[in-house]
Parts: structure tokens; C-alpha cells; sequence
């Protein structure tokens, strides 16, 4: 038997590798997916006070801190059982909002394009997002500016862009600027102009990926994400809902505190991602999905014109229900539509300026689980206290973490269908990594270390020869 | 009446009195020297080191917060000597705790944080030490956390000598050292304490802080504090 490791994939965030086991012949028998980082942050919390939980957890990753933060802060929220005021909830949407806009605006410009644009079979030293930038120029400077537009709001708002520590529990820190406000709206139709342009080039060249599509972790599985009391998109807010493969419903309006009923956390060999499963089904038939894709399978409508005309054409295109991971893509795309769109709904509210936007208390409540939906996928934060709100016991369950299974199953339906180990070629290899990449995984998060991306494929023979390398 | 004498600092003739120290006879003769521990109206204890100056004819460099002034002295407050000096006392303040600022309440309100900006402390070139230390969150207003704790005994002297309680000690020595509470106990058990928080208020550090603050909310209010130890004399 031969084995192939990619190890580490790149283009994603974290550190990630593959091993594909081939028989004699060349074939794959199987694969495995696993994440060789950690960094035990449960561990080093232990003790702490409670309310220094969001800044430590928004250190976890750089990529989506505002998600860190806000899941924490639902989470301390808890423990002081305190609502933050209406317009403390409305200003943590926002920046929500803006983060899902820059978040999805690098998966799929920085991460992504590359292979969509320049095709996977392309020149693997000019396939990155400097390929891009000579390739199609308008396609990077989108990406660029669309990200820019959410990291100015996170930054006119918490004053710092990487790690905000404005939202803090019970509320955020300070209220809007109203300068921060005119100068968000009046950048917004230029935005959505470009997040427009960027899916109707995105549609066009569909067609050339059928062979992908088909085979990009197609297999159906169940999918979770959060809605809103009429089935509409929510990122921030809303209940738990799990969908089955058909569509039908498995459960909904599962609060935040009652998670650990329907999800349970299987650990897994070689890898220090756990594999959270639906638990009335149990490990590891309980498979299901998170992030842009199964929100979009979970809820009826988005909730904002532009993207619910474009949910509808992508029903239109590929049913109800849909499964293939390379709809990741088209689902983000469609979700950075409604993120511009709800920014300037939540821009509007004439409650927004609103100086009243936090609450305080101290230990109320000796437990207590934030959930919302990061750009990812489904986070999850549950702290125990004790009554001087020392923190006794932490878990988080990312999204990456929720997809782990569904990852695995697609790493192996890729390699299956690319790969030939007698016509060995990069770019089946690439097509693996990039069914990963379709996922978004943010590894570092999903192990709470902290990683940076790389990329390498290796190759190799029974005997541990490496044959082959990409990266 | 204490005698008028006449030191030099920086080869200036400052006036001053017998029984003041440098740094008080460097104040108020507008001189600036850096200092971590010295708190303006407590006794003074050379802790910190960040004080020191050299004195002509003297071989060792002295702290300037605990070394009274002698009539004809020459005081050198800034050399290539001093700042070496007193950048490796910042950075050992670092490396024997665990110091986050990211993730800490103090994070660009920290005296300590300051200290090092304004020596070009850019990293620590000691190993860190990684303590594992604990964090006192009894007490219902206030937190301890000996993880960014300098050991300055700020705390224990406003407490003892301005508030009166006495709650705060040092207990063992070198780097064992510990601030505690009352005979080693949780804050909250601490019968003499009397939540004046004056010692929140003068810690330099995230160490001592207000309950409930987030990351970088945690600014002193240590103004009315030093004036009112200043009010009452005596110490200096
Ligand atoms: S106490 Fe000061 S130096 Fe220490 S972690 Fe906090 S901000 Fe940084
Ligand atoms: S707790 Fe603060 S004031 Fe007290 S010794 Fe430590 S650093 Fe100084
Ligand atoms: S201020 Fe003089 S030793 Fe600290």
C-alpha cells in the first residue's frame, strides 16, 4: 500500500494535513484529514475572571476575532444574565456584519479565486493571489476593497482593527459616531456594486467546474445554522436548526444553553480537531455541516431583497437542498450580498446612535453558553464559573469543528474520484486541498492555536519516500 | 529647620535640603528621573530599580528614591550606563510573570506597559520565567492577579500607611515573592480590609483592578490618591 500526505495544505488558515492511502494499483483505499496543531486554551483560562474571556478568546485567531469576541460576550451575557440594551445588540450586528463582509471577501478573493479564476490544473507557481492580481486585476481589486469596506467599520467602530476589544459583555464599549455612520453609507452602494459584479462573474464561469461540482463532497449530510422565529438568515441572534439531507426537519429552536443535548463531541485519531456529531443519532452517522452553505440549506429566506433574488436563482440552479461543497463559494457570495444589505438596514435604524449600550452585573448565573453564526459556521462558548466568577471550565466548538466529519467524507470522495496513483498529476492533489479550502476550515481556531497557513502536498511511497511535493 | 545645601544634578546647581532624597530634590528642581515603584506621599523602599543614578565618586549606581541628598553631591540622571541599566530592570519585570498586555485590563494604561515604550523596550532578552500563578477574584469590587503583579509594594504601603488596614505583605523572598492578603488569605476573607480600593487605584499594574472591566477598560484613578498621601506628610 502506498500513502499520499498533504501536509500542509495551504491557502487555508491553520495547519492541516492529508494522508491518502493507495493500494498497488493506485487507487485510494482511504484518507484521512486531520489538524496537527493545538494550543490548549481551555487549559489556560482556568482562574481567570470571566469577563477577560472575550479578549482571550478573540486572541485565538486573527482572522474572524469579532466572532471570538461576540460569542464570548453572549456567553458572559449569560453568566451575568443580562440583556444588553437594543441598541447594544444592534451595534455587535453590525460589526458582525462587517466581519462576515471582509471574512467572506478573503476566503474567496485571497483563498479561493485563485483556483476558481485560474483554473486547478493552472500553473501552480502562478496560482495565488498574485496570479490573480495579473490575471484579473478588476476580480483582486474587488476582493481588496470589499475587505477593506468591513475592516473600516470594525475599525470605526472599536477604534482597533485586528483584535476589538469593544465588544465587551453586557454590551459594547461605546456607541456609534455618527461620522462612522455617513461615512459606512456613503461607501455602501460602491460595495455592493462590486459584491453585485463578483457573483455575476462567479455564475458565468460555473459551468467550467461541472466536473467538480459533481464530485466536490457531493454526500449528503445533515446541516445546522441559526435562524430567526421566520426561518430567515441570522448570524448573530436566532435558534438552532438542523435540516436533513432532504430538507426535512431533524430540530429547531434549540437555544444556545441546550446545545450539548443534540450536540455531542467525538474525538478523533491523529487529530486534535474534535468531531462534533447530532447526538440523538450519535458517532458518526450524526454528520452534519455548518457554515455559509448549510445556512443557506437551513433557512427559508435571507431576510434582505438582493440576496434572497439570488438565494432564489441558486435553488433555481441546483434544488432546495445543496450538497456540494463547491457551493461553499456561491454561498458566501450570496451571504456577502446580505451582510452589505443588512449593514445598511442596522445603519438606518434611528435607534443605532443610541448612547445607552451596555449593561452591567456581576455573576448571576454559575454557567453560560454564547452561540452564533461566524463566517465559518456555528461557534460555540460555554463557561462555568464559580461564584466569584472565576472561570472553572471552558469549551468551544468552531465551525471547522462541526464540518470535521463532513470534511473527512469529502477529502475521500475527491481523492477517490482525482486521484490515480499510476498518472500521479499536482493538480488532482490541488483539487483535494481545495475541497478542504471550499470549507474555509480556520484551523487555527478549530484547535485554538495558533497557526499560519501554509501549503505543501507531499507524496509518498510505502516505504515513506516522499515522491512528490506541491507548495 | 532642616539645613539648605546645594547638589548638582546633571552639572546644575539644584537647591535642597537636608534629609530629602534625589528624587524628591530631581522634582522639584523640574529633573526628570523614571521610577515604577515610588509612590509620592508613602516611605520609599527601592524596589523596582528604575531610579537609579550614578554619583560622582560613588562606584555604584544608587537609587535615587532612597538615597538622601548630601551637600557639594553630583548626580548623573541620564547616561548610555543608566539607560542600559534601567532597561534591564524593565525587561526582568517582565520575564519573572506573565505579562499579556493584549488580553489585559491595564493594556495602554499600564505604568509598567509606559515604562517600557518610553525606554525602547522592544523585547526581553532574559528567559521568561512562566509562573504559575493564581488570581484572587473573592472579593466582590476587586481582582488580584499576581500574574502581572511587579512586586513595587505600592499596595502595601498606601494601604498601611494612608488607609490604615494593613491588608497587604510580601511573604517569601527573591523571586517566591508573593503580595498577600491578611495572613495569606482570599481577599474576600480579609476582615481588615475596608474596600477603600486606594491600593486598585496606585497598583501601576493590571494587577489590581476593578471588577467587570474588559480588555484596556481598566484606567486609574490615582490622582486624588497621591494627593492625599502627599496631604498627610511626614513620609516622603
Ligand atoms: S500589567 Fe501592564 S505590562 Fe503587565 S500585562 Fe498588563 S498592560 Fe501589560
Ligand atoms: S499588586 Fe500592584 S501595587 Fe501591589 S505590589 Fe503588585 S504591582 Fe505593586
Ligand atoms: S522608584 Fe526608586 S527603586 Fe523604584
Amino acid at each position: 500500500m502506498r500513502k499520499l500526505v498533504i501536509d500542509p495544505v495551504t491557502r487555508i488558515e491553520g495547519h492541516a494535513k492529508i494522508d491518502i492511502y493507495l493500494d498497488d494499483a493506485g487507487h485510494v483505499t482511504d484518507t484521512h484529514f486531520h489538524v496537527t496543531q493545538v494550543r490548549g486554551f481551555e487549559k489556560f483560562t482556568e482562574g481567570r475572571p470571566f469577563y477577560e474571556m472575550p479578549a482571550i478568546t478573540a486572541r485565538i485567531c486573527g482572522i474572524c476575532p469579532v466572532s471570538h469576541l461576540l460569542a464570548s460576550a453572549k456567553a458572559c451575557d449569560a453568566i451575568m444574565a443580562v440583556a444588553p440594551p437594543p441598541t447594544g445588540v444592534k451595534l455587535r450586528e453590525l460589526i458582525h456584519c462587517a466581519q462576515f463582509v471582509q471574512s467572506h471577501a478573503l476566503s474567496f478573493f485571497h483563498l479561493s479565486a485563485p483556483d476558481l479564476l485560474l483554473g486547478f490544473d493552472s500553473d501552480p507557481a502562478h496560482r495565488n493571489i498574485f496570479g490573480l492580481i495579473e490575471d484579473h486585476p478588476e476580480m483582486a481589486r474587488a476582493g481588496v476593497a470589499l475587505r477593506k469596506f468591513g475592516q473600516e467599520i470594525i475599525q470605526g467602530l472599536a477604534l482597533e482593527r485586528v483584535h476589538p476589544s469593544w465588544i465587551v459583555p453586557g454590551g459594547v464599549n461605546t456607541p456609534l459616531d455618527s461620522g462612522v455612520r455617513d461615512r459606512t453609507l456613503a461607501g455602501l452602494p460602491a460595495a455592493r456594486a462590486l459584491a453585485e459584479r463578483t457573483i455575476a462573474f462567479f455564475k458565468t464561469v460555473l459551468d467550467r467546474f461541472e466536473e467538480e461540482i459533481a464530485n466536490f463532497g457531493n454526500t449528503p449530510t445533515m446541516y445546522a445554522g441559526l435562524v430567526d422565529g421566520g426561518g430567515g438568515l441570522q448570524w448573530y441572534g436566532g435558534l438552532l436548526k438542523f435540516r436533513d439531507a432532504a430538507g426535512a426537519l431533524v430540530a429547531s429552536d434549540i437555544p444556545a444553553r441546550d446545545y450539548a443535548q443534540y450536540i455531542g463531541e467525538a474525538a478523533m485519531r491523529d487529530s486534535y480537531l474534535k468531531a462534533p456529531y447530532y447526538k440523538p443519532i450519535g458517532y458518526p452517522d450524526g454528520v452534519y455541516r455548518v457554515g455559509p452553505l448549510a445556512r443557506l440549506n437551513v433557512v427559508d429566506v435571507c431576510g434582505t431583497p438582493v440576496a434572497d433574488r439570488e438565494l432564489a436563482e441558486f435553488r433555481q440552479r441546483y434544488g432546495p437542498m445543496v450538497h456540494s461543497s463547491f457551493h461553499f463559494h456561491y454561498a458566501r457570495l450570496i451571504e456577502l450580498l446580505h451582510g452589505l444589505e443588512k449593514i445598511e438596514v442596522l445603519l438606518n435604524d434611528p435607534e443605532i446612535l443610541s448612547k445607552h449600550v451596555r449593561s452591567r452585573a456581576n455573576v448571576n448565573s454559575l454557567e453560560g453558553v454564547g452561540m452564533i453564526e461566524a463566517p465559518r459556521g456555528v461557534l460555540i462558548n460555554h463557561y462555568k464559573v464559580d461564584e466569584e466568577g472565576a472561570i472553572k471550565w471552558a469549551n468551544l466548538i468552531v465551525a471547522t469543528g462541526h464540518n470535521n466529519l463532513a470534511i473527512n467524507a469529502s477529502v475521500k470522495q475527491v481523492a477517490e474520484h482525482f486521484i490515480d496513483g499510476e498518472h500521479f498529476k499536482e493538480g488532482m492533489l490541488n483539487r483535494v486541498s481545495a475541497v478542504v479550502r471550499a470549507y474555509d476550515p480556520c484551523l487555527s481556531c478549530s484547535t485554538h492555536a495558533n497557526g499560519m497557513p501554509a501549503l505543501q502536498l507531499v507524496l509518498r511511497g510505502p516505504d515513506g519516500r516522499v515522491l512528490s511535493t506541491e507548495g | 529647620m532642616p539645613e539648605n545645601i546645594s547638589i548638582r544634578i546633571d552639572g546644575e546647581y539644584v537647591p535642597a535640603q537636608e534629609g530629602q532624597t534625589i528624587l524628591e530634590v530631581a522634582r522639584a528642581g523640574g529633573k526628570y528621573i523614571p521610577t515604577l515603584c515610588y509612590l509620592a506621599g508613602t516611605s520609599s523602599v527601592g524596589a523596582c530599580r528604575l531610579c537609579i543614578v550614578e554619583v560622582s565618586g560613588v562606584g555604584r549606581l544608587l537609587p535615587a528614591c532612597t538615597t538622601p541628598v548630601q551637600d557639594g553631591m553630583s548626580v548623573t540622571t541620564n547616561s548610555e550606563k543608566l539607560k542600559q541599566y534601567r532597561k534591564i530592570a524593565v525587561e526582568f519585570l517582565f520575564s519573572e510573570r506573565n505579562h499579556v498586555c493584549a488580553v489585559c485590563v491595564s493594556n495602554n494604561h499600564c505604568e509598567l506597559q509606559a515604562m517600557a515604550q518610553k525606554l525602547g523596550v522592544t523585547s526581553v532578552r532574559y528567559p521568561y520565567a512562566y509562573p504559575k500563578l493564581g488570581v484572587d477574584v473573592s472579593h466582590p469590587r476587586y481582582v488580584l492577579d499576581h500574574n502581572r503583579c511587579i512586586l513595587c509594594t505600592r499596595c502595601v504601603r498606601v494601604c498601611t500607611e494612608v488607609e490604615g488596614a494593613h491588608v497587604w505583605d510580601v511573604s517569601s523572598r527573591g523571586i517566591r515573592s508573593m503580595i498577600i492578603c491578611d495572613m495569606n488569605r482570599p481577599w474576600a476573607q480579609a476582615s481588615s480590609c475596608t474596600n477603600c480600593g486606594k491600593c486598585v487605584q496606585v497598583c501601576p499594574t493590571g494587577a489590581l483592578a476593578e471588577k467587570g472591566f474588559a480588555v484596556d477598560e481598566m484606567v486609574k484613578k490615582d490622582h486624588n490618591m497621591t494627593r492625599l498621601a502627599a496631604r498627610r506628610g511626614g513620609h516622603s
